[in-house]
């Protein structure tokens, strides 16, 4: 462990091998196409799907109400998070009020996408428009149209929380400073759009369902109470898989269809999801509106944190929708200590596409209202952003310590980390630097922006997952064989899209049982294949997921060694482990390796009296606390005052995340979710108009950013092991979108506050920044008409973005 | 229905095709060549891209009878009896890549860009992505110490603004490895 090898996924991916859903091809399969909605809020007052049949090519069409009986669940929501919660039935295929642009009104099946596709066209369906309502302020208030009108209110959930003294912390204040942030819709964009193709099990009763999915075993049992076919019915597999980032942490209408038309039809079905669909249809991420306070003393010490948050469900709860915000809730406190915090969350329904986990899930959006007020309070003291941040950092701890949120935080060293970034960065020096430019009146002007924070990973301990209203436990199950030949298999319950497990679980337990990499083969993905798990998402893979490959390892090895004892006609007690060989304390000579070992375990010639054959072992891990790693970035921004571009120049990150197993691994990580972190900072956001048609409806008008539009990256890292687990380690996959965005926005006010700019709003577009520098120097009201218009022009100004980084 | 006639990756296919087939439908639900990917329809993501005549291409944007008569390679014909070539050796051990959906087409396109332009800079090299996103790997990529340090002083990089796009290290080290 420890070394960057390369990766195993790599060869079948370089070569144009990987097995895609999208690949899978098989006799008699039907493929179907949805009629979606172009309203965002409709009564359908005639449907007739007829015309559709008579098409070249197609089998079959549907209405919801034609095929009502067979989704009793419908789309399922497994998340609780108020005993009052309103949870609305979500159909595949509504019978009469659309509640989105987007949501399905019909479906064809036909030979080939063509043809389906094709007959979409000849559906007769008309519409009833209805009130729409886009933004969650107008939703909560009184007489707003309804999206579900049975609900009676768009307030899905409201959930208060406090830790400590609130109020008194506020009264003993010397400084409040309150700010208001928007955290905008975010469309995740997996380059490998959903895919799923449904069969009937070749040989047994039931079904498989191959989908490009991060979580194969929450879809098995989530298909099963969706359609009511027992859960042993239904075999789910993910293929390769291109990138998830939360948007296939979820189980789908189209799911359900295709396993409702296999079962309907006897033959397999198959769906692909083109782009324009993926954006109307796959969860959005983030859609929050955050006010945040914070109480502190001349000195710089935070008393106190109140935050009030809104939290756009969309039009139905997918599988985790509601508790995305408050799974992030207690993280707004951040890596700061003091005794009083409160946040209160609403869930709110709109007329818009469902939102739900999005790389990060709850903790970008803690961590980017906490570091971008701690900036608030230093400039409202006149003190320098990095040592308010140090008045308030834990003292370095290595043993679970409380927090304001009410979560104990595993281990920290920001100290280290804040230090080791400063000194990377040159901080001293990009001070001058920004004096200069400063007294030079350098149209470009430096920004240096900092955020430091921490993240809760590793999900999760199964009786905390069950207080936050997550259905379902937080372990992992892995599954260690050698086999008779020596080599071994690995069955995992994670289910990678992208995260190198085949290396990172080979290496582990290549380290453990003395073998080499190579010789491991891990399976995942297969829920006929591997034990049940519990999948992808939260950084939860290794810190879960790893953990019970090591343990289960030690388990192979304790086992190994009774019997190697046997073998060596040695006392147990006397027999060493190293390097995959046996031997005996004080004499070498006399050894077994363990392939010996594993060989003679099947043979069972010659075991110890009552030791069962074989050495096979399996260990389910549920981890006793959460992960939080933590790091501190700086970005370098240079902002063109003139034009209002801002670039990043240079993005400095100093990540703790544990011992590191595969440092290349984890570099891939954190470069990933730096440019996605930059990306929500700079780019990209959902715009819709006010009619809920969503205006960034594919690639060519939502900015993703391509290697033009981002920075190089320096990396470092400290290492403060975690106590949670024996490897202690914590997880990265999420930690680059927590880190990133609050770093750039924090950058550009420190570029803009000689013009007394003091606050920024994602993306910061050139328009954007340009209008606040006009605002800040009293230059008309620019920018107020450029927000009112928001919606309609933004996809303009982000084309004119984009050429401006050309 | 239209007879084309296509040369893709050394073998000649004939087939009769409906005018609106894409490329990209024709390579992989007729040849089953299915290395190629579509990732957006609207060729911005570039996941499609193959070589048409030696010139990338996004296949999700070219009819299937426009190809007649041409020769198209894919990232299925690039290893010569087993042997990767070097710009799928390049993003192998850089780690130019996570879940690999966007590189058959970063590979062609950064193949291409070779083709054309032998010694790059780096600029140029990020605008020849442009047009292919990788969501996964961050496009750029720092590499304390790793092969590529060498190879620095060809772009006059500064020490610590080492990072660049996948695509600009292997560009590089195909480079290297054809020197
Ligand atoms: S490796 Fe996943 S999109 Fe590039």
């Amino acid at each position: 462990m420890g070394g960057g090898v390369p990766r195993k996924e790599d060869p079948n991916l370089v070569t144009g091998r990987a097995n895609w859903t999208d690949n899978i091809k098989l006799p008699g399969m039907l493929h179907f196409a949805l009629l979606r909605s172009p309203f965002a809020h409709a009564k359908v007052t005639n449907l007739d799907v007829s015309g559709a049949l008579e098409q070249p090519g197609v089998v079959a069409a549907f209405t919801g109400e034609d095929l009502a009986d067979e989704w009793p669940g419908g789309v399922v929501c497994a998340a609780t998070v108020t005993d009052d919660q309103k949870t609305p039935f979500h159909p595949p295929i509504v019978t009469d009020e659309v509640k989105y642009m987007g949501d399905v009104v019909a479906v064809v099946v036909a030979t080939d996408r063509y043809k389906a596709q094709d007959a979409l066209e000849f559906v007769e369906v008309d519409y009833e428009p209805l009130d729409v309502v886009v933004d969650m302020e107008t939703a909560l208030e009184e007489g707003a149209p309804l999206v579900h009108e049975d609900l009676g209110t768009n307030e899905c959930f409201s959930m208060p929380m406090e830790v400590g003294d609130v109020d008194d912390a506020f009264n003993r204040a010397d400084v409040v400073v309150k700010e208001h942030y928007i955290q905008q819709r975010l469309i995740p964009n997996a380059i490998e759009p959903r895919a799923t193709v449904a069969l009937q099990d070749p040989g047994h009763d039931g079904y498989v369902v191959y989908t490009a999915t991060q979580v194969p075993h929450l879809a098995k049992i989530v298909l099963s109470l969706s359609t009511g076919i027992p859960e042993n019915q239904i075999r789910v597999v993910a293929p390769d898989v291109g990138g998830g980032f939360g948007s296939k942490l979820n189980v789908y209408r189209e799911e359900i269809l295709a396993l409702v038309l296999t079962k309907k039809l006897g033959v397999p079905i198959k769906w692909v999801e083109d782009r324009s669909e993926n954006y109307q249809a796959t969860i959005h991420g983030r859609g929050q509106i955050q006010d945040i306070e914070l109480a502190a003393t001349n000195e710089g010490r935070i008393l106190g944190m109140k935050v009030k948050l809104l939290d756009d469900m969309g039009a139905y709860l997918q599988l985790l929708t509601p508790v995305i915000a408050p799974s992030g809730a207690a993280m707004y406190p951040g890596v700061y200590t003091f005794d009083a915090f409160s946040i209160e969350i609403k869930g709110v329904f709109t007329n818009l596409t469902p939102t739900d986990a999005y790389r990060g899930a709850g903790r970008p959006e803690a961590a980017y209202a906490c570091e971008r007020i701690i900036d608030a309070l230093a400039r409202e003291l006149d003190m320098d952003p990095a040592e308010v941040r140090r008045k308030n950092f834990y003292e370095p701890f290595d043993e679970p310590t409380d927090t304001p949120g009410g979560l104990q935080y595993d281990s920290m060293n920001m100290q280290a980390a804040m230090d080791r970034v400063m000194e990377l960065a040159d901080y001293e020096g990009l001070r001058r630097e920004q004096q200069q430019r400063r007294e030079n009146n350098d149209p470009v002007q430096l920004g240096i922006g900092f955020s430091a924070y921490t993240e809760i990973c590793g999900l999760g301990p199964s009786q905390a997952l069950a207080g936050l209203g997550i259905g379902g436990g937080g372990w992992e199950a892995a599954n260690v064989r050698m086999l008779i030949t020596g080599k071994v298999e690995v069955a995992t319950g994670t289910s990678p899209h992208g995260q190198g497990h085949e290396t990172t679980w080979s290496q582990i337990t290549a380290d453990a049982l003395g073998v080499t990499p190579d010789d491991v083969v891990v399976l995942h993905g297969d829920t006929a294949v591997v034990p049940f798990g519990r999948d992808t998402y939260g950084s939860r893979s290794l810190a879960v997921g790893g953990i019970a490959v090591h343990l289960a390892c030690e388990k192979v090895v304790d086992k190994a060694k009774k019997l190697a004892a046997h073998m060596l006609e040695a006392a147990e007690d006397d027999i060493e482990f190293e390097g995959g060989t046996f031997s005996v304390a004080g004499s070498p000579d006399q050894n077994v390796t363990i392939q010996d070992v594993g060989a003679a375990a099947y043979m069972a010639a010659d075991v110890p009296e009552g030791m069962e054959p074989g050495l096979n072992e399996q260990m389910i891990f549920d981890p006793p606390n959460f992960t939080f790693p933590f790091g501190a970035h700086i970005c370098v921004m240079e902002v063109d005052t003139e034009t209002g571009k801002a670039y990043v120049r240079d993005y400095f990150a100093v990540d703790d995340c544990g011992p590191v197993i595969n440092p290349t691994i984890v570099d891939g990580q954190l470069h990933g979710g730096l440019a996605q972190g930059i990306a929500q900072a700079l780019y990209e956001g959902a715009i819709y108009d006010e009619d809920g048609n969503l205006m960034t409806g594919s690639m060519v008008d939502y900015m993703i950013p391509g290697a033009p539009e981002l920075p190089n990256f320096t990396l470092d890292r400290t290492v403060t092991p975690s106590p949670s687990n024996p490897l202690g380690v914590k997880g990265v996959g999420e930690a680059g979108t927590i880190g990133a965005p609050p770093a750039v926005i924090n950058a550009i006010i420190d570029a803009l506050s000689p013009y007394g700019v003091k606050h920024m709003d994602m993306p910061a577009l050139p328009m954007r920044v340009w209008n606040a520098i006009q605002d800040a120097q009293g230059n008309g009201a620019a920018s107020g008409e450029y927000d009112a218009a928001f919606g309609s022009r933004e996809a303009d100004v982000r084309q004119e973005g984009r050429s401006e980084d050309q | 229905m239209r007879r084309i006639q296509v040369r893709v990756n050394g073998t000649t296919y004939e087939h009769e095709v409906e005018p609106r087939l894409l490329l990209v439908h024709y390579l992989r639900e007729v040849l089953n060549l299915t290395g190629t990917m579509v990732g957006c329809n609207t060729s911005n993501c570039g996941a499609c891209t193959v070589l048409m005549g030696g010139e990338s291409v996004k296949s999700c944007t070219v009819f299937a009878v426009q190809a007649d008569g041409r020769e198209i390679t894919t990232v299925q014909g690039l290893a010569e009896n087993g042997d990767w070539h070097p710009m799928q050796t390049a993003f192998h051990e850089n780690h130019a890549l996570q879940c690999g959906y966007c590189t058959p087409g970063m590979i062609m396109a950064s193949i291409s860009l070779l083709e054309e332009k032998p010694d790059p800079s780096e600029e140029e090299i990020r605008e020849a992505l442009e047009g292919n996103y990788c969501r996964c790997t961050g496009e750029r990529r720092g590499d304390p110490g790793g092969p590529r340090r060498q190879l620095l002083p060809l772009h006059g990089l500064r020490e610590h603004n080492q990072g660049c796009s996948a695509g600009r290290r292997t560009v590089q080290l195909e480079r290297e490895a054809w020197e």
